[in-house]
């Protein structure tokens, strides 16, 4: 699109107005982050996968900036020059462009500059209750916008679901972190769940086989051996990676190859959660079911998500209209809990109208000293609208 | 580069000008230059009709991207790395045997637990965990680091761009690890890196590319199938 015509101008215009109308009302203060952002803190914050599709510029003086992604980011940084150590909580909202390069071209359901409405919620002490003020406050703005709520779908998601599950396994540390680390890659996760059922020591084979044996008979000095495995062969270390954290690393990779592999039954049943796709209101007795099949306590975790669905009722929300899925909220790492989506009738399954959930961890990556509750969401304005206008 | 004719892209000095001078030779093309000495247009003797332009090595593959010339010479990293959809802008006619460089993934070589991608993936979690920020890669290659990365399922990193000696940000502690070109390996090893066991990126030489894109008649097109037909055939 090179230009928008002053009606489609004017119709957004007024569509926001309604939205942020209702934001402001439930006591959310309006903000308008900076469109132009450092590149770093979003690079840290979103990975490689986001920063691929971000316009990142630099300046005359040389400082690398992007056009803002999201807003999301953007408001955690307001939040933090407002509150440094992130101690005050605050409930904000705004509406305003972001940009992301589409690598498939642009179309109507994905431009590369779209107007994001949305609310952001620090500092919370309650999260089920914030959650559901979030996800409420979202479905009065599109029903406000004229998007009958009766209409919506709704997908849901648990991060901290997931976290819970491998941390109830029996399971190497190590290996946890590599899952952990691994969701959001789906390929990657199940390759490593393969790798670890059948051949959990094969990363050792990277070392050299003297320093093999060499790590094996002494690997309480693994750092020594291995700065005198290095001097013998004339390789210096050089580098942020230190002797310490490789040597640390290849004896973990020697554990590996005399670890028992991961019993086939629990990698079925990390593949059974994953693949998990229930109306919501069952998703705690499935999830109960799966757990105690493998002799699992996930009682904590769900009974925070009954909590969480109960809450939700308490604001009217209707929970037939929401499935749970096991393996949604793998697109965006920031995200550590409960992750929505709201998908409108007519819009493909890949273009939500609104999404959004809760990142605690967020607040650090963009600077704060400690992590800070949070949960927000953001409403895409322009496929509102197409839905709206029955133009899709 | 002027309308309706057929534009052949030229590098326009060093080794890769004279290598390719004598390919197309070798092809039946004499290259000349015409104007003055230092001047960038040129003719072959057995095609008036062909404009030669000679131009700067890095430039030739957007050229052929934007389809402002028909045909270029230059490296498939380039043509990778400039063009996301190569195969649809551009058709490597033939390898035309030099300019040969690997991309490759090199890592400090006292990194002894990783000699594969997969290592990489494994040590990208506790580093970033460790250090308070992810693995940075330093590369002019972005676009082929980012492709081949994410085929690997590996995305706990960053790119940091380098245009310049990215063999030596390692050990500035610029970045952790690079993609970079070699022929040898031996600027690598001089800087204390290894190439992964399965980190070539790409094995590029010299190509004769073909625009798809260039603004093309039945004049320029029987034109242009002569000039590719005669690198497509054994000599």
């Amino acid at each position: 699109m090179t230009a928008e015509t002053t009606r489609a101008f004017e119709a957004l215009q007024a569509q926001a107005q309604r939205l942020m109308s209702v934001f402001t009302q439930a006591g959310f203060e309006a903000v308008a982050p900076a469109v132009i952002q450092p590149a770093g803190v979003f690079l840290d914050c979103v990975g490689e996968a986001l920063r691929a599709r971000t316009y990142v510029f630099t300046d005359p003086d040389g400082t690398e900036l992007c056009l803002r992604p999201d807003l999301t980011v953007p408001t955690c940084r307001l939040h933090l020059e407002r509150s440094p150590d992130g101690g005050v909580p605050a409930r904000y909202c705004y509406n305003g462009n972001a940009f992301r390069y589409q690598a498939a071209g642009t179309t109507r359901a994905h431009p590369r500059e779209f107007r994001q409405a949305g609310i952001e919620s620090f500092g919370d002490t309650d999260a089920a209750a914030a959650e559901a003020e979030t996800l409420a406050v979202m479905v009065e703005a599109l029903d406000a916008a004229g998007l009958d709520r009766r209409q919506l779908t709704m997908k849901f998601g648990d991060l901290e679901l997931v976290a819970a599950l491998l941390d109830a396994l029996d399971l190497p540390p190590r290996w946890r972190q590599r899952l952990k680390d691994r969701f959001w890659q789906p390929d990657a996760f199940r390759a490593e769940l393969k790798r670890l059922a059948s051949d959990p020591g094969a990363q050792a084979q990277a070392l050299p086989l003297s320093l093999r044996a060499a790590l094996s008979a002494s690997p309480a000095d693994a750092e020594g051996v291995l700065e005198a495995h290095l001097a013998n062969a004339g390789i210096e270390a050089f580098g942020a990676r230190t002797l310490g954290e490789v040597a640390r690393n290849a004896v973990a990779t020697l554990e590996d190859v005399s670890a028992r592999p991961l019993e086939p039954r629990i990698a079925e049943l990390i593949e059974s959660y994953v693949a998990l796709r229930t109306p919501s209101s069952h998703a705690v007795a499935q999830v109960a079911k799966l757990a105690a099949r493998a002799r699992l306590d996930l009682t904590e975790p769900l009974a925070k998500f009954d909590t969480r669905l109960t809450r939700f009722k308490d604001r009217g929300l209707d929970l037939e209209a929401a499935t749970f899925s096991g393996n949604f909220g793998r697109q965006l790492e920031y995200y550590t809990g409960f992750v929505f989506e709201v998908a409108a009738p007519g819009l493909p399954p890949t273009s939500p109208v609104a999404g959004g959930g809760r990142y605690d961890r967020l607040m650090r990556l963009a600077g704060c000293p400690r992590d800070v509750p949070a949960v927000g969401a953001a409403i895409h304005t322009e496929r509102l609208l197409s839905v709206i206008e029955g133009r899709h | 580069m002027s309308d309706g004719k057929l534009v052949f892209a030229v590098p326009s000095k060093g080794r890769l000008m004279e290598q390719t001078t004598e390919i197309l030779a070798a092809r039946g093309l004499t290259l000349r230059k015409t104007g003055q000495a230092r001047g960038y247009r040129a003719a072959f003797d057995e095609l008036p009709d062909v404009e030669v332009a000679l131009i700067s090595a890095s430039e030739i593959a957007a050229l052929l991207k934007s389809g402002a010339v028909h045909f270029g010479v230059t490296g498939e990293d380039l043509v990778r790395e400039t063009m996301a959809d190569a195969d649809n802008r551009v058709t490597l006619v033939a390898p035309l045997g030099f300019g040969h460089a690997d991309v490759v993934v090199a890592v400090p070589d006292f990194w002894v637990d990783v000699r594969t991608m997969s290592d990489l993936d494994a040590i990208a979690g506790p580093f970033r965990a460790h250090h308070g920020r992810r693995l940075r890669v330093a590369t002019k290659y972005v676009n082929l680091t980012r492709r081949f990365f994410a085929s690997h399922g590996v995305t706990d990193y960053l790119v940091v761009e380098s245009l310049g000696a990215t063999e030596g940000t390692p050990a500035s502690g610029a970045a952790d690890l690079i993609v970079d070109i070699t022929s040898t390996g031996e600027t690598l090893r001089a800087n204390g890196l290894r190439i992964l066991d399965d980190g070539v990126i790409l094995r590029s030489q010299a190509n004769l590319v073909r625009s798809k894109v260039a603004a093309s008649d039945a004049v320029t097109t029987a034109l242009a199938d002569k000039i590719a037909s005669r690198f497509t055939r054994a000599i």
